[in-house]
């Protein structure tokens, strides 16, 4: 009784729709999750992340549309451990039941064997509290006995949904590791976030959702270059009188501190030139990159679903 | 995007049996699985060796009426099967209020193997477990019973059996009966069913309503608030209403005697399969419709 081989997956939802009576919680969104990279389903909260996974994995059936797993619906694969694994938002553990236990019975269901029952334990580092029941775990030893029956059945393809929320630093960085190296082993990993700042550092693509809509499907690179212009950050003894010089049409000039000018709509070299000309000696000159955080909030500032979107993505 | 590189191992997959597997080892890896037995073992066995000594006292000292002897020492199992009940109710809804169902679900997701595992698992070890522990019931009840003894007995008008403990009347003779009477491997046999039926009635309301509290009320309503609301029915309507209701028709099969206003033992236990059959179906459409 071994372990299950490789599949390469592709998870493809299409035109998928779920309405809970008059909300409609996923809205006619259609994706394709490429293989063997770390693709992040980004969204505020409320943005139909969850529901969306929930559907891919049959626990929830779409109003409209298909939710697929390599063409197949989730309900028709022979043996879905071994060819997805899942982690959910909300824990999936019977809290009655030890970890080993939970696990020998999801194993069962493959006739997958003991051997592999041991090996995720020891993966995940709950071997010494295999005996112990799952109800006195703390969050991040019941994430680890999640994602331990996600890689029960050694799927090529893994569906996280909000793997780091609630964990502590130590719990964040075990999970970012594992995705990384996940990644590396050339899974396919679709993992939901509300934060930007966490896609950013385990994620090579994203698809970003807000109110159940596809807002963004793009790499990251491309998402960041992508978004809104480029910023100019200028600071001078001479603030004032540059900001004169620099006015122009197209051309906008904001300060928030007095020697400091933010420019948008020249390139650095430009506003240089200007400064150079006029002979204005700066302190500082810099092109800024937008941050990924910003492209973010940029792209779902209409879709955050309840007011204050800054406090609810950027928290 | 083609995608498909290679088949999971054609030994790995998802099967009936494996499903059934599973569930034993869901069901046997939890400790209120074995409280529940524990408590129904003790109940059935303990309640029915008490009745038997205080009938039997009382019988042997003042003389009376018994009508069941096989059914006073298996009298246990009417309290017993709270216990069996609830287990049945927790089989299910403790995956709904834990959350392990995703797991479930997302290990098997075909719905029917979940459903026809968790029957199967749970009606034969019940059945094996409550099986054992009606004829021990039985067997220490009637021993009981057989150390006292009486003078006379005859058939009662009320189709029972009259104990009298007048020394001129028939011969002295023990008030216990053994495996061999008439009906009484039948009822042994009946009281484990009426349990497995009770557990499964008890597991179909928890498919439907998936929270405990709600499906256990909605069982012991149908077990035993039913019978007391039939009461308010006209005497004419009562008499042909009331034996069809679950537990009067499901404990006929505890009995070894004919009584007038019950079902006979295996037409009552055919009604109360209808009902367990009809909770069960009831869960299995909520199973399969809704969202889990």
């Amino acid at each position: 009784m071994g372990r299950c081989l490789a599949w390469i997956i592709v998870i493809e939802a299409f035109d998928l729709t779920k309405r809970y009576g008059e909300k409609v919680a996923v809205d006619g969104l259609s994706f394709v999750v490429q293989p063997g990279v770390v693709t992040g389903f980004l969204g505020p909260n409320g943005a139909g992340k969850s529901t969306t996974m929930r559907m891919l994995l049959g626990l929830d059936r779409p109003t409209s549309g298909t939710a697929t797993i390599n063409g197949r619906g989730y309900d028709e694969l022979r043996a879905p451990l071994c060819e997805v694994g899942a982690l959910l938002e909300a824990r999936a553990v019977h809290t009655g039941r030890s970890a080993r236990n939970h696990l020998l019975a999801l194993a069962a269901t493959h006739g997958i064997g003991r051997r592999r029952v041991d090996e995720v334990l020891d993966l995940v580092g709950l071997t010494h509290v295999a005996g112990k029941r799952a109800g006195g775990f703390s969050l991040g030893m019941g994430q680890r006995l999640g994602i331990a029956s996600a890689l029960l059945g050694d799927p090529h393809t893994l569906i996280l949904d909000e793997p780091v929320n609630g964990l502590d630093p130590e719990g964040i960085l075990w999970i970012r590791t594992l995705l990384r190296s996940l990644a590396a082993e050339g899974r396919t990993v679709f993992v939901s976030s509300h934060l930007m700042s966490e896609m950013a550092l385990t994620a090579t693509h994203l698809i970003v959702v807000g109110q159940g809509r596809l807002i963004a499907d793009a790499s990251v690179a491309e998402l960041t270059a992508a978004s809104g212009q480029k910023v100019v950050r200028v600071r001078t003894e001479e603030a004032p009188r540059l900001r004169d010089l620099l006015a122009a049409d197209g051309v906008s000039v904001t300060s928030t501190e007095r020697d400091l000018l933010l420019v948008t709509g020249l390139t650095s070299a430009e506003v240089g030139r200007v400064a150079a000309d006029a002979r204005i000696a700066l302190v500082e000159l810099v092109a800024q990159q937008p941050s990924l955080e910003e492209a973010f909030m940029e792209l779902t500032r209409d879709a955050v679903e309840f007011g204050t979107p800054m406090e609810e993505v950027a928290s | 995007m083609t995608a498909v590189a290679e088949a999971a191992p054609a030994h790995l997959g998802v099967t009936q049996v494996r499903a059934i597997d599973s569930e034993w080892i869901k069901f046997r890896s939890l400790r209120s699985t074995w409280w529940s037995i524990g408590v129904a073992l003790l109940i059935s066995i303990g309640l029915g060796v008490l009745f038997s000594y205080l009938r039997g006292y009382d019988i042997a000292h003042h003389g009376g009426f018994e009508p069941d002897q096989t059914e006073l020492s298996l009298r246990g199992f009417y309290l017993a099967q709270l216990a069996v009940g609830v287990l049945g109710v927790l089989f299910i809804t403790g995956e709904y209020s834990t959350g392990m169902i995703r797991a479930t679900l997302s290990a098997v997701p075909k719905r029917v193997p979940v459903w026809v595992a968790k029957i199967v698992v749970f009606a034969a070890v019940i059945f094996l477990i409550t099986l054992i522990a009606a004829f021990i019931a039985f067997l220490s009840g009637q021993a009981v019973l057989s150390g006292y003894h009486v003078h006379g007995a005859f058939l009662s008008a009320k189709g029972g059996i009259a104990f009298t403990t007048d020394p001129g009347v028939g011969a002295r003779h023990s008030l216990g009966v053994s495996i061999s009477y008439p009906g009484a491997v039948r009822a042994i046999f009946g009281a484990a069913l009426y349990m497995v039926g009770v557990g499964l009635l008890g597991l179909g309301c928890g498919f439907l309503v998936r929270n405990a509290g709600g499906a256990i009320a909605a069982l012991f309503g149908l077990l035993l608030v039913l019978p007391l609301l039939a009461q308010a029915l006209p005497a004419s309507l009562q008499e042909h209403v009331s034996k069809y209701l679950p537990l009067l028709a499901g404990t006929a099969g505890m009995t070894t005697q004919r009584v007038p206003d019950r079902l006979a033992p295996w037409a009552g236990l055919g009604v109360f399969a209808l009902y367990v059959v009809a909770a069960l179906g009831a869960g299995l459409y909520v199973l399969r419709r809704r969202d889990a």
